[in-house]
């Protein structure tokens, strides 16, 4: 789950990392008072859950008499299909010089990983492809954590200039609460230091982990649903893994590595698929039909697709469904089904005579909703 | 033969008194795996399926002699169960669990490594030696004892690979799903080995998918050591990028990920893929003659 700006700042101020004065703003007016209180140049920032947000003209600098036109300008902006809906207006930094600091989960080395670069202020992606050596990397123990001696060696390391315990302080502090909040990614981008000599974060950003969210009930609350599709969020009440595509043809499969596979089909029979649903294991009829229910409402699906390998799922159960939603008229389009596996008999016996297309092999059945649908636009 | 576990595996079931763990206990026991005990805390003193069930892994390992732990415990606490069970000296410990939150995951691989236990999992269908023993929660009827090791990311796609392989008549000794999160107690990179030596296996199946290097590591792996052909399957070839395609782990995040990187690296050690699963059972009978 993304957090914005705003709250990453709030948690990492929580955990001692400094933090330029800044409120959120809803609308101009608004965004006018809070800079008028700062009384100083302040920076006015888009708060929306994706990265190029200066790029896309989302972040200005403004006087406090200019706040309330540059956040209106702001306010309302279209970034990459996102609504800018609120702002973070925030006392500007003298800035003397731009660093990064990153921890995120390394899977190859399974630990959480430190990343510190001189070269901040930019896409850290960027660093990494164009000059990999410019960032310092360090795998830490997950028993021990980052320890100060550790961290300010890497600040050392990544050749930053300033004041080395403050950086290293600012370091092991984005480390606590990276674990603190358990995070998946935590960065300070620029990590600041000012003309003054201060250190401060002028940017920041935190994913987590929403496998931890249970442990956070208050970082739960922060999830917003707006920035998400309608049917992603309908299905996640469910409890279906689903993303929503930019295709026509409907995919439903049992198991995620089964329904990415279907999809992999459906682009090699020359299609385009509109979702990714998996049911899960050991799904019963009612949860099928809901399936089908959802996606059969996308109004981009043409088509829909199933493709049921039965393990712990029975394929007749997943036949009931699909013959429920047939028979209750929430699907207008074709059905082509493949079932295989654990009841496949008894399955195929209750579609007998419905309105589907059931293919004993998946590639076939793929090839066949293209034909009936219409390949890639 | 096999790897890892075989009919005399002596199993213990970690959450035993739960809903799934009660459920999938009965079906590894119809399958024909030994369990000799289960856990649950708070629990002890009962008999679940004809076993006795204990309190804590340390007295259940004290009353019977045991092989291997397979994990049932919810979320929360899996992480936990898991370390409780390499701390007793459990040296095969099976986590199945879904959705463990990965900090746990990072701390719990480490301290299990470092005792020398092998962990499978999370997030994982488990493990099974055909027609021998089952440590997971896969349809055991689709596993005909034979030729080829299987190991993957998915559930669902396995039971099919190993389906398709056992009609072919090809059939497979020990399967293992690895698991669908970004960090997992054993990689593919980790089983090839077990596999280059076990006198039954002869050829082994990779079935990848996006996100990580797991498949990558796996590749240089067979390139320099592997005696016995491989083949290779990629699943979420074409799912867009950024986007977690079910699995935690089926992510790609910039350039890391991609199928490109994959593909490539099993073209680079001769590791033939197919693109569909009769293509897995074809390319299988052409590398074995």
């Amino acid at each position: 789950m993304k957090l914005h700006e705003y709250q990453a700042k709030e948690l990492l101020a929580q955990y001692g990392v400094p933090v330029p004065p800044g409120k959120v703003a809803y609308g101009p007016e608004e965004a006018e008072r809070i800079a008028k209180d700062f009384g100083k140049r302040v920076v006015i920032k888009a708060q929306v859950h994706v990265g190029g947000r200066g790029k896309a003209g989302g972040v200005k600098l403004a006087r406090p008499e200019e706040a309330r036109e540059v956040a209106g300008k702001i306010l309302g902006m279209d970034i990459k299909g996102l609504t800018v809906k609120k702002v973070l207006v925030a006392e500007a930094v003298d800035i003397a010089k731009e660093y990064y600091a990153g921890l995120i989960i390394d899977r190859s080395s399974q630990r959480v990983v430190l990343m510190v670069s001189k070269e901040g202020g930019v896409d850290i992606e960027e660093v990494a492809r164009s000059n990999p050596d410019a960032i310092v990397k360090f795998p830490i123990d997950p028993h021990k954590g980052l320890r100060h001696f550790e961290a300010r060696e890497v600040v050392k390391r990544a050749g930053l200039e300033g004041n080395l315990n403050r950086l290293a302080n600012v370091i092991v502090q984005l480390y606590n609460a990276f674990k603190g909040v358990d995070a998946s990614l935590a960065e300070i981008n620029p990590l600041v230091v000012t003309e003054q000599g201060e250190i401060i974060a002028a940017d920041a950003k935190i994913d987590l982990d929403d496998n931890a969210l249970f442990r956070h009930p208050d970082l739960a609350k922060l999830r917003e649903v707006e920035a998400e599709h309608p049917l992603e969020i309908e299905a996640s009440n469910y409890g279906f893994a689903y993303v929503k595509l930019d295709g026509n043809i409907g995919v439903i499969g049992n198991g995620a590595g089964l329904v990415m596979y279907t999809l992999d089909l459906v682009n090699r029979a020359g299609g385009k698929p509109a979702n990714f649903l998996d049911i899960g294991g050991g799904a019963k009829a009612e949860v099928v039909y809901n399936a089908v229910k959802l996606v059969a409402k996308d109004p981009d699906v043409g088509g829909i697709f199933i493709n049921i390998f039965g393990g712990i799922t029975r394929a007749d159960e997943v036949a009931k469904g699909v013959i429920q939603a047939l028979e209750e008229g929430v699907v207008k389009v074709p059905v082509v089904m493949r079932v295989a596996g654990t009841a496949e008999e008894e399955a195929k016996k209750l579609l007998e005579g419905k309105p589907i297309y059931l293919y004993p092999n998946s590639l076939e059945a793929a090839k066949a909703i293209v034909a009936m649908v219409g390949g890639a636009k | 033969m096999s790897i890892l576990v075989n009919k005399d595996t002596r199993v213990l079931v970690q959450g035993i008194t739960g809903r799934e763990g009660r459920f999938h206990a009965e079906q590894m026991q119809q399958y024909g795996t030994r369990i000799v005990a289960g856990v649950t805390p708070g629990k002890g003193g009962q008999e679940v399926l004809g076993v006795p069930v204990y309190d804590t892994v340390k007295e259940a390992v004290a009353g019977h002699a045991i092989d291997a732990s397979i994990v049932f415990v919810p979320a929360a606490a899996a992480a936990d169960a898991a370390l409780e069970a390499a701390h007793a000296g459990v040296p095969l410990v099976v986590l199945i669990t879904e959705g463990i939150p990965t900090l746990d995951m990072v701390a719990a691989v480490k301290e299990i490594k470092d005792l020398g236990v092998r962990l499978i999992g999370g997030n994982c269908p488990g493990l099974i030696s055909a027609e021998e023993s089952k440590l997971g929660i896969m349809p055991g009827h689709v596993f005909k004892k034979g030729r080829v090791g299987l190991i993957s990311r998915s559930g669902t796609l396995t039971y099919e690979a190993a389906a398709a392989l056992s009609e072919a008549g090809l059939g497979t000794t020990t399967t293992v799903g690895i698991g669908g999160d970004p960090i997992i107690g054993t990689t593919f990179k980790d089983l090839l080995p077990l596999f280059n030596e076990d006198p039954e296996t002869e050829a082994v199946v990779v079935i990848g998918e996006i996100g990580g290097s797991d498949e990558e590591e796996a590749a240089a792996w067979v390139k320099e050591h592997m005696t016995k052909p491989v083949v290779g399957f990629i699943g979420g070839r074409s799912a867009p990028k950024g986007k977690r395609m079910g699995h935690a782990g089926a992510i790609i995040m910039g350039d890391v990920g991609t199928p490109e990187s994959k593909l490539k690296a099993f073209a680079e050690a001769g590791i033939p893929v197919a693109d569909t699963i009769d293509e897995i059972v074809e390319l299988v009978k052409e590398r074995l003659g």
